[in-house]
């Protein structure tokens, strides 16, 4: 049980390989991440970071080196249902309940019906939904759609969080609360997490280490280890984390300067 | 309250109708209008066009002299007919689900199939219906010999089809591409995909598209009835009465009022069954 929650060696996935419109979408990545560790992506439109994360989803294959997730190879570790997953777009299915939206990756690995439900309320009440379990998701609003989401990528326990810009779409004061709720879910059940986010303060406030990336060829261009300890309601008024965001931007101008350079 | 609504603005467009013919009827040319030899408006006398009561009056009386009321006739024929749009329906919704997955599942047999699925509906069902009552009489279920019901059907058939392969097409396709990714990374595979996402997410396509292939049944079966010269449904009876339209002009509407009524009976079960299929019991806090 010692190996990492993810691992990547020399990633690289080439979109349309060979035909006209081939797009190198990530070249050379190289990453480890532990088991409980908090990574946030961050980079410029295009840079590849959902790209990156698709493939520890396994749910596309990269052109060119190897994906590990939990010590296996991404499609066993998908079949195996070893991460759970939530992205932009709360995607709850809206003839189903809320309550039934959480038991829908219970349902398909055959867990029967008492135990999904015990683990379906378990999970609506660490999002705060428990009130909520009956309503229809068009009845929620688009952060309560978001905390189901959640929930439901929670559902299985798995050992790995994905996130692909989980609050976007959020105002900024559902989406701090949400943050704070999120580290506390990912803190007591010790999940591993991949954030793709565009918003360098929401990266450094959540994030163990932040992994800038810049596009074209995607790449991973530097990472910066934030070193907050335990999120209070000063944080984001600390100097820790200014200065932390003041290295991430440095990083990502680093980036722009290279693509600037690259022209 | 929506259900009142909805009967209030039926039984308003009922009475606008009857309205809208007798009004009609009083102000109308009763040999018609004609401008040129084209003529732009029928005939508004009785033997065209009878009053609504004189039709309503004659679902009363006896369908010959001495004979069983006609609306007792009418519903017999109707309960026979629906036996066929039944039939029909059923298998034609089955084939345009079959179709609908097929073409979903494989890229090139939506290719290969679309362009023959809508051309199947520009032939003629009156050139179609007696290929079809000929193939039937020389066909053999196993110890059954095939029976002409069984022509009508099929017609009624390969019209309700039609509407269900396209609208469950459609409503099979329309999943969002992360509800999509969303059960590909719990492992489930095409058929539980398609059970658990693709089967519900096509109720809002698939429901109108039924509705319409039940009307489609019923226009089949009573064509299919004429033109293969079935007897005992309310195809043969609108020919027949029509035969009878200059001496008894009512006569004709009655079993045009049950076919209409029949196909009205048809979509109401189809309502009935969304209604129960998609049913939500909403909360509200």
């Amino acid at each position: 049980m010692t190996a990492p929650a993810v691992e990547l060696t020399g990633v690289n996935k080439i979109f349309n390989q060979g035909r006209p419109g081939e797009v190198t979408a990530l070249t050379g990545v190289d990453l480890t991440i532990a088991r409980g560790e908090f990574i946030a992506l961050i980079g410029p439109s295009g840079c590849g970071k959902s790209t990156l994360l698709r493939l520890v989803a396994d749910l596309i294959a990269p052109s060119s080196g190897t994906v590990t997730v939990a010590g296996k190879p991404a499609r066993k570790a998908r079949l195996d249902q070893e991460y759970g997953i939530a992205f932009q777009q709360a995607g709850l299915f809206e003839w189903r309940t809320v309550r039934r939206n959480v038991e829908l990756p219970l349902e398909l690995r055959g867990q029967g019906r008492r135990e999904r439900r015990a683990r379906a309320e378990e999970m609506l009440e660490l999002v705060g939904l428990a009130d909520f379990a009956r309503h229809y998701p068009a009845q929620l609003s688009g952060g309560m759609q978001q905390r189901v989401a959640i929930a439901r990528a929670l559902a299985v326990h798995p050992p790995l969080l994905l996130m692909d810009e989980p609050f976007g779409a959020l105002d900024e004061m559902t989406r701090e609360r949400l943050q704070d709720e999120l580290l506390r879910i990912c803190g007591t059940t010790g999940t591993s997490t991949i954030f793709v986010t565009h918003s360098i303060p929401e990266a450094v406030y959540l994030a163990d280490r932040v992994v800038v990336m810049s596009p074209r060829p995607g790449r991973i261009t530097g990472i910066v280890p934030i070193d907050l300890g335990e999120r209070t309601e000063t944080t984001r008024q600390s100097p820790g984390f200014f200065t932390g965001i003041t290295k991430v931007r440095a990083a990502l101008r680093g980036t722009e300067a290279a693509v600037g350079a690259e022209r | 309250m929506r259900m009142i609504r909805t009967t209030l603005a039926a039984g308003l467009g009922l009475v606008a109708g009857v309205a809208l013919w007798e009004g009609y009827k009083a102000v109308g040319d009763p040999q018609g209008t004609e401008i040129l030899g084209v003529r732009l408006l029928p005939r508004a006398s009785d033997a065209a066009m009878p009053h609504v009561l004189d039709i309503l009056e004659r679902f009363g009386r006896a369908e010959l002299t001495g004979g069983d009321p006609i609306w007792t006739v009418v519903l017999a024929a109707c309960l026979f007919t629906l036996r066929n749009v039944a039939v029909g329906f059923a298998a034609g919704g089955l084939v345009g689900l079959l179709l609908a997955v097929l073409m979903q599942r494989f890229r090139l047999a939506e290719r290969g199939l679309l362009p023959y699925v809508i051309l199947s509906q520009t032939v003629p069902l009156i050139a179609l219906a007696p290929v079809i009552a000929g193939w039937g009489g020389r066909l053999q279920l196993g110890a059954y010999p095939w029976q002409p019901w069984m022509s009508v059907s099929v017609i009624a058939a390969y019209l309700a089809f039609f509407p269900v392969a396209v609208g469950a097409l459609r409503g099979l396709q329309s999943p969002a591409p992360i509800a999509e990714e969303l059960m590909r990374s719990y492992a489930a595979g095409w058929w539980r995909t398609l059970w658990k996402l693709r089967l519900p997410a096509s109720t809002p396509y698939l429901f109108p598209a039924l509705r319409l292939a039940g009307a489609s049944a019923v226009v089949g079966a009573v064509v299919g009835e004429i033109s293969t010269g079935t007897r005992g449904g309310i195809g043969r009876l609108i020919i027949e009465y029509s035969r009878e339209a200059t001496s008894d002009p009512a006569k004709v509407y009655t079993a045009m009022i049950g076919a209409a009524l029949l196909g009205l009976a048809v979509a109401g079960v189809v309502a009935l069954a969304e209604l129960l299929l998609t049913r939500r019991t909403v909360v509200t806090s």
